[in-house]
């Protein structure tokens, strides 16, 4: 598709700012450029400020730990650095106030080195575990020109947790990011990923949200090169009470650049409540871009909560690709209906076209291990409300 | 030796939440194991509202007659106690299911019919050779259940789970529609292959006596306004093929 937009700038803020959108690619690392939010704005509509525990309008102490495995193939580094080390914050800045918060306030940062042209034969595997408390966090990923990775961060306890993870993803190279939220059920975590993709460079994201009280997680990609793609693709499993927020942006801010978003969600039982805002911004001169984005949502029972929110900006008329779909619903009673008429009962029926549903994102994975992981993580969500 | 029933059936299709419509105004029908019914009428006239409501579609309830399966009536039963009790259903525009495997919705279904799970050797063994008797290429096997299959590959996959299930009662809603005649003759000698033990039933629903040519009826039955209108032997599937519907719609009307 091709769209030809003759007043680019109508979308504009005001003079003097080229491109102006009103999905926000600007921040600030410091939390006194952000006001303390009421959860009334834009951003914050969908979050239920109360269960932040605090973390909007910080003043405690850092009084959280965590217990963390990091398993790294040779040739990787995987270093620990203080606040001064200057490849931290270095892929985005933060967009709201309490990454912002927990950039201003972290006290240790973990930085993961793939040098150049190294291919990880191994996935590099970075488990934590929260102990409880508030921790503000930093981790870098530099995969650098030509090099092949695959990072497994697996997120596990409790506690309230909130920072960011910057990625490069160097010229050339090939990162897949899995994230998996398995928190306990009262946990908190607010984060946000940033990726910085180069020349010719892929990126993959696929981010599992299952646990947590609040999770609210916000990848945003850029490039620094023609040629790069950025793959997001996302899986979240609501269940009784949990909040899960997916905010995802992606800047064309330069041209003959790829992505594409596709995260699908289930929600079974009250007050399950889930959010995705997919903003794509295609940006003024560029030509070639070439972007999609998707949301899928399955609502299991009665009293959940959805909201989706695909927001596309494009401001030039040289696109090769634009669109964006959203659709949330409950189960096709035709569906089951088909299964069942061939003898399979009702539970295994729902089990079987749930497993359909997110088969796509659990196959964008690679290890089967992980893929099966994730498969039993889901239907034991599942079997929760049979 | 079965017997299947069907005794005053009455059935509504569900439109919304307040409105309904009867279809189906008293049906009368058996058929015993080893015959084949044909049931032929004009469009709108409730065949496949017949077939849906026997098999529990949830856009139909039935509210008067039962059906009958060797004595036990089987509206009693839930949709899928229904097709392991042994009615099975090809209907006319099957279902896409995304991301559930042919083969894998088969062995699930092969086993719940069946009562217990075949061994996979042998499950692949059968699943390939029922396969290759529709022409049906391997590679379906993996995809998604009718995921983007065309109009005729989806209702060769019906005739396959007819064969592979074995049910004791089969309703064919139309399954030689939008079929070409090549494809018509592979799906026939596969309702024949099924019958060939002599224990099958069929209900045969069909607008066009093309496929009797190659599906041999017992009996032919004129479906007209909610119920069976006329009843026959083969002869009088070919005075509607020259006569066409006209005589019952108007009764009908």
């Amino acid at each position: 598709m091709t769209t030809t937009n003759t007043e680019p700038k109508a979308h504009s803020h005001g003079p003097g700012q080229i491109p102006v959108s009103k999905l926000d690619t600007h921040g600030s690392h410091d939390v006194n450029d952000f006001p303390v939010p009421h959860g009334r704005e834009e951003e914050w509509r969908f979050t239920p400020m109360r269960r932040l525990k605090g973390l909007h309008d910080w003043s405690g102490s850092v009084d959280g730990t965590d217990e963390v495995t990091v398993d790294a193939p040779e040739g990787v580094t995987v270093e620990q650095v203080g606040r001064d080390d200057e490849r931290l914050g270095t892929a985005g800045l933060p967009a709201d106030r309490v990454i912002a918060q927990a950039y201003s306030s972290f006290e240790r940062a973990t930085v993961v080195t793939v040098p150049r042209s190294l291919v990880a034969d191994k996935a590099i595997r970075i488990d934590r575990k929260a102990l409880g408390g508030t921790a503000f966090e930093q981790l870098v990923i530099d995969v650098q020109p030509m090099a092949e990775a695959t990072v497994i961060i697996s997120n596990t306890g409790t506690g309230v947790r909130s920072g960011s993870l910057d990625v490069h993803v160097g010229e050339g190279a090939r990162l897949t990011l899995v994230s998996l939220q398995e928190w306990d059920d009262d946990a908190v975590e607010v984060s946000q990923h940033n990726a910085l993709v180069a020349k010719d460079a892929d990126f993959k994201s696929i981010v599992i949200t299952l646990g947590g009280d609040l999770v609210r997680l916000s990848p945003r990609v850029s490039y620094t090169g023609r040629g790069g793609n950025a793959e997001l693709y996302g899986l979240y499993f609501a269940g009784d009470g949990q909040h899960h927020e997916h905010r995802s942006l992606i800047n064309h801010n330069l041209s003959n650049t790829r992505s594409r978003v596709d995260y699908k969600g289930a929600l079974s039982g009250e007050g399950a409540h889930t959010v995705w805002i997919g903003d794509v911004i295609i940006g003024e001169g560029t030509e070639g871009t070439d972007s999609y984005e998707n949301n899928r949502n399955l609502q299991l029972t009665d009293g959940t909560r959805v909201d989706s929110v695909p927001n596309l900006e494009i401001f030039t008329g040289e696109v090769q690709g634009a669109g964006h779909a959203s659709a949330s619903g409950r189960l096709d009673d035709i569906h089951l209906f088909y299964l069942r008429s061939r003898g399979i009962p009702a539970e295994e029926a729902r089990r079987l076209i749930i497993r359909g549903y997110f088969l796509d994102i659990i196959n964008r994975i690679d290890s089967p291990e992980l893929r099966e992981h994730v498969m039993e993580k889901v239907e034991r969500k599942l079997a929760a409300h049979e | 030796m079965t017997k299947f029933e069907i005794r005053g059936l009455r059935a509504d299709v569900l439109i919304s939440e307040d409105e309904r419509q009867e279809i189906l105004k008293g049906v009368d029908l058996t058929i015993n194991s080893g015959e084949t019914h044909a049931i032929m009428g004009p469009n709108g006239s409730g065949k496949s509202t017949l077939a849906y409501a026997v098999a529990g579609h949830p856009r139909y309830e039935i509210t008067e007659g039962e059906v009958l399966l060797d004595g036990e009536n089987i509206l009693d039963l839930e949709v899928d106690e229904r097709a392991r009790a042994g009615v099975f259903l090809a209907m006319q525009y099957p279902v896409e299911v995304p991301g559930v495997s042919m083969s894998n919705f088969l062995r699930s279904s092969v086993t719940a019919v069946r009562g217990e799970a075949p061994k996979l050797r042998q499950f692949s063994k059968e699943l390939q050779g029922a396969m290759k008797g529709l022409a049906i290429d391997p590679s379906f096997a993996a995809r998604g259940v009718n995921e983007g299959f065309s109009g005729g590959e989806k209702k060769r996959h019906e005739i396959l789970q007819l064969e592979m299930l074995k049910p004791k009662v089969a309703i064919l809603d139309e399954t030689d529609s939008g079929l070409d005649v090549d494809a018509l003759k592979v799906v026939s000698d596969g309702i024949n292959r099924a019958q060939s033990d002599g224990g099958l039933g069929v209900m045969l629903i069909t607008h066009y006596t093309r496929i009797l040519n190659y599906v041999k009826p017992d009996f032919v039955h004129v479906f007209a306004d909610g119920r069976i209108a006329e009843s026959g032997g083969p002869e009088l599937a070919e005075v509607l093929e020259s006569e066409g519907y006209e005589r019952f719609v108007k009764v009908g009307a």
